[in-house]
């Protein structure tokens, strides 16, 4: 029991099996959970290897799974082969300094100078992440305070309430030109920390992917039992009190819901901002694929859509898990 | 013995969308010290308006309420509630929840060493010491309440105020419950307000038994004090003559002086104004009396299955 207890469900009934506990339900159970799955993306791929061909562009006929996979070798290849220049030019200046001070051994050795390759679809992958966490870290930073606020004042919820009814709805591309030019001119400084494209997607993306966790939250604070309040009243806890030990806690499975709504938000309007913004990353690749436009481009760029659908649903994961490790409540995380 | 808890005049109204409505009127009550008195009536009589107001989570508005020779006016720990859905916090363990509550009223006046001992003490009356690190949701509902039961006890009230404490419970875990509070109250001797529509839960824990009126401006109606001695045994008490003539005066009370009448707004009010006013025999009198007869033979049949 214990030991089950700790094993992720899927896994039970493989163990079962193994056992030789009634082999036949156990198998059936597997047909279910795996063998289903299996054979919906089996048809996917037939259709869509017979159905690819079909649609003619400019840039020739859309790519069936098949070309998709040599793409993605390819781009992994183009990886490979950047770490390997990388690496040689590297030992080049190590050789260079090597041979200077044996000529002259007591010669001030230079500092080695960095190696400044193309972005491999790789570095692409861990900018956009880069961006998409900023964003979205900034956005719960604002959203998790706020929305507490908003839960625990009727007042301040009349108040905002529109606001954030009329800006939740709001495409990240009706922001962007605005964010662009904002920070084009506040964060106008000769030798930027961060680039500025960079700033501007961060923005966009919070200001996009705020509003589910503000909404979420201030749901959790302001449904917290009356009950739980009045055990707050008895005590007397004061105001700060009772919001750690009573509201907090009460509103953090609301606040997990929100935040996880706010991440997969946040990771659609990147890719958007990203190519807009020109900013480095995922949307940016798939852009300049769009705009090189060769034989290969089709290929990679669908390279690109699967790789955002599972970093997608990777995010949302790790967020399931981090709910799982930190809410008290269990029940509400199985959804 | 003197006189802990005095509620004078106590009345209040609430503001409503079809004007003001008078839910108590003229509360009139007086608790000696380590007296348990229960609150019994029918389901919105206004019994748990009279707990929140003494608990000073809703304010009279007219009356007051004095306990030990100051005026109520918020809630406080020295009135500690045991809600009727237990009201622990979820994310808290038992202990974790009678600790809150413990570091709250006892802080600067007891060490870390002291506060650990007295909350596994009071878990201890309780007998929840066994299963004082679990999570509400890892307990039954009986467990929940004895722990509820403990975090209030843990605040040293001056008066324990009970709202429907065993209501939610199944009949035996009730009785448990109950044997459990009884044996506690022979050791502690708390002043206890009570609220229950259980006649034999009341007449087996109380001293007294105030008997409320059906609202709206509902007031108390009569009193029964119990005389039977303690400690008290239901079983002995099963077969006691005196034990179930207390049941009979207050089942008489609730079910022929003031029959909860089912078809609410004004006509209730008529119809609860009538039996109040005239308790002889009459029309709807008769009806009443009828109705009463079938519940009374309900509620022996859950005395013999406790």
């Amino acid at each position: 029991m214990a030991v089950s207890l700790q094993l992720p469900g899927w896994i039970e009934p493989y163990a079962r099996l193994f056992r030789g506990q009634q082999p036949g339900a156990q198998l059936a159970i597997i047909t279910r959970q795996l063998g289903l799955p299996v054979l919906g993306l089996a048809v996917f791929l037939l259709l869509w290897q017979a159905l690819a061909p079909q649609v003619q562009t400019t840039l020739g006929h859309l790519p069936g799974p098949a070309q998709v996979w040599s793409q993605a070798k390819g781009l992994h290849q183009e990886y490979r082969d950047d770490k390997d220049r990388e690496l040689a030019f590297y030992q080049r200046q190590e050789e260079r300094i090597a041979r200077m001070l044996e000529k002259s051994p007591g010669a001030a050795v230079p500092p080695l100078r960095a190696y400044t390759g193309n972005p491999t679809f790789y570095t692409q992958i861990a900018t956009s992440l880069k961006t998409v966490m900023s964003g979205f870290v900034v956005a719960a930073v604002v959203a998790i305070p706020l929305g507490i606020a908003i839960g625990l004042s009727g007042a301040l919820y009349n108040a905002v309430n529109p606001l954030i009814q009329v800006f939740k709805p709001v495409s990240p591309l009706a922001w962007l030109p605005l964010v662009t030019l904002v920070v084009a001119s506040v964060y106008d400084t000769p030798d930027p920390m961060v680039p500025k494209s960079f700033v501007t997607s961060l923005i966009t993306v919070a200001l996009c992917c705020i509003w589910p966790t503000v909404i979420n939250t201030a749901v959790g604070v302001a449904s917290v039992s009356p009950d739980l309040n009045n055990v707050s009243k008895v005590l007397r806890l004061n105001w700060f009190a009772h919001v750690r030990r009573i509201v907090l806690p009460a509103a953090v499975p609301m606040i997990f819901t929100g935040l996880r709504l706010s991440l997969g938000v946040a990771w659609m309007v990147l890719i958007a901002a990203e190519m807009l913004s020109q900013n480095p990353g995922l949307g940016k690749f798939i852009w300049d694929e769009f705009q090189n436009g060769n034989a290969q481009s089709l290929g990679r760029i669908v390279v690109a859509v699967i790789t955002i659908g599972l970093i997608g649903y990777l995010l949302d994961q790790i967020m399931l898990l981090l709910q799982r490790l930190l809410s008290w409540d269990k029940k509400s995380v199985t959804r | 013995m003197k006189t802990l808890l005095e509620l004078t005049q106590v009345g209040i109204e609430f503001r409503t969308e079809r004007g003001p409505f008078k839910a108590l009127d003229n509360v009139n009550l007086k608790i000696a010290e380590g007296e348990y008195v229960s609150l019994i009536g029918h389901s919105g009589c206004g019994k748990s308006t009279v707990l929140n107001i003494v608990a000073g989570l809703l304010k009279a508005t007219a009356g007051g309420v004095v306990l030990d020779g100051r005026e109520v006016d918020e809630p406080g720990p020295e009135r500690a509630v045991v809600f009727q859905n237990h009201s622990l916090l979820p994310w808290l363990t038992a202990y974790q929840n009678v600790e809150l509550a413990v570091k709250q009223v006892f802080r600067g006046r007891k060490s870390r060493a002291e506060m650990a001992e007295w909350i596994e003490h009071n878990l201890q009356l309780v007998q929840m010491d066994h299963a004082m690190h679990k999570r509400p949701d890892e307990i039954s509902g009986g467990m929940k309440q004895r722990v509820g039961i403990a975090r209030a006890l843990a605040m040293e009230p001056k008066v324990l105020l009970m709202d429907e404490p065993f209501g939610a419970l199944d009949a035996l875990t009730r009785a448990h419950l109950q044997d459990s509070l009884m044996d506690i109250q022979r050791d502690l001797n708390n002043t206890v307000i009570m609220i229950t529509h259980d006649v034999d839960e009341a007449v087996l824990l109380s001293d007294r038994i105030v008997m409320m009126t059906n609202g709206p401006a509902a007031t108390i109606g009569e009193i029964l004090d119990i005389a039977l001695e303690r400690p008290r045994n239901r079983l002995e008490l099963a077969d006691d003559p005196r034990y179930n003539q207390c049941r009979q005066e207050v089942l008489r009370f609730l079910y022929e002086k003031q029959r909860k009448v089912e078809n609410g707004g004004v006509e209730n009010n008529d119809v609860g104004n009538d039996s109040d006013g005239d308790n002889t025999a009459g029309g709807p009198q008769r009806e009443t009396a009828g109705a009463g007869e079938g519940r009374v033979v309900t509620a022996v049949g859950n005395k013999r299955v406790a």
